[in-house]
């Protein structure tokens, strides 16, 4: 018999409780996303307008800033969960920072791709050291150095730590890329979203980015809760819960 | 509708910009699951061989 089924239930409770509830949510989730995506691709792709300056190039855009945001939005998650992690030792919270990481690299990978393709026809170049595209590919080096320690260190818990110190002491890149295009004389173009008040971005665009963010954000969402279970039942797998719940078959899990 | 996937001249930026972003997103949810079911399949195979074991001492 196992001996930590002797140990008190709390211990995993927060697990299984997690677990539970997210396999509940895992379908309304995704739902949501391929709810935003179809209104979002057909507005970017057909109804948003051409650019008056760019022309159709600039539908790149819905694919773009999503993944440039989500790139910073799910390393900000990962420092947020990792600094409860360090101070609280809260399992949950490092399964949810080990989880995004490869979502966090895809996304950064992707902006930065994507940015390059839109980049030759716009600016002549695929590629320049420019703050803005600097300070991103140095996010991607933090993902992929992240993801390289989470693999080089056999104990998990070890691994959280220390993957989370590495995500906190790099997190002060983000605001680097962010005010980069402020601070210095950058090729890539300002904000023109997150202007507070008046964002200059005609509404029939906007509109289209908003469904595309949402759509993004919800995947990113369904992504994680997929993740995060496959970690608590690997987490737990020597708990009497996880193997019940596995033991039921699909249908019990 | 040539005239949609021309983008104007941009076609092969617009599009290949598009299909980039799709192949990645769709490779993260397939191998997500995949990893979900071998994780539960490996499970299954210990939990089986822990309770054989178990069965014969």
């Amino acid at each position: 018999m196992n001996a930590s089924i002797f140990q008190p239930l709390h211990k995993y409770a927060s697990l299984m409780h997690f677990h539970r509830l997210s396999k509940a949510a895992s379908p309304w989730v995704a739902w949501c996303s391929a709810a935003l995506f179809v209104p979002g691709l057909i507005g970017g792709l057909w109804l948003a307008p051409a650019d008056y300056q760019q022309g159709d190039s600039f539908r790149i855009i819905y694919v773009h800033v999503p993944s440039a945001w989500m790139s910073l939005f799910i390393y900000m998650t990962m420092a947020g969960a990792g600094a409860v992690a360090l101070i609280w030792k809260i399992k949950l919270s490092e399964i949810v920072m080990r989880a995004s990481a490869s979502l966090g690299a895809s996304f950064t990978f992707l902006a930065l791709v994507t940015g390059s393709i839109w980049g030759k026809p716009m600016w002549g170049a695929w590629w320049v050291w420019d703050a803005r595209l600097t300070s991103e590919l140095i996010l991607l080096f933090l993902y992929l150095g992240f993801m390289a320690l989470q693999n080089a260190i056999e104990d998990r818990r070890v691994a959280a730590r220390a993957g989370a110190v590495l995500v906190l002491i790099g997190a002060v890149n983000i605001p680097i890329i962010h005010y980069s295009v402020e601070w210095w004389n950058t090729l890539h173009q300002g904000p023109t979203v997150s202007k507070l008040g008046a964002p200059s971005i005609d509404i029939a665009m906007l509109i289209p980015l908003l469904l595309m963010v949402g759509a993004f954000m919800t995947y990113y969402a369904a992504i994680l809760l997929i993740r995060v279970r496959a970690e608590i039942l690997s987490y737990d797998r020597n708990t009497a819960w996880v193997r019940e719940l596995v033991m039921a078959g699909p249908n019990g899990r | 509708m040539n005239e949609f996937f021309a983008m104007g001249g941009y076609g092969a930026y617009v599009w290949s910009a598009y299909g980039i972003s799709a192949i990645v997103m769709a490779g993260n949810v397939l191998l997500s699951r995949r990893a979900e079911r071998e994780l539960l399949t490996r499970l299954v195979e210990r939990y089986e061989g822990e309770a054989e074991n178990d069965a014969e001492t």
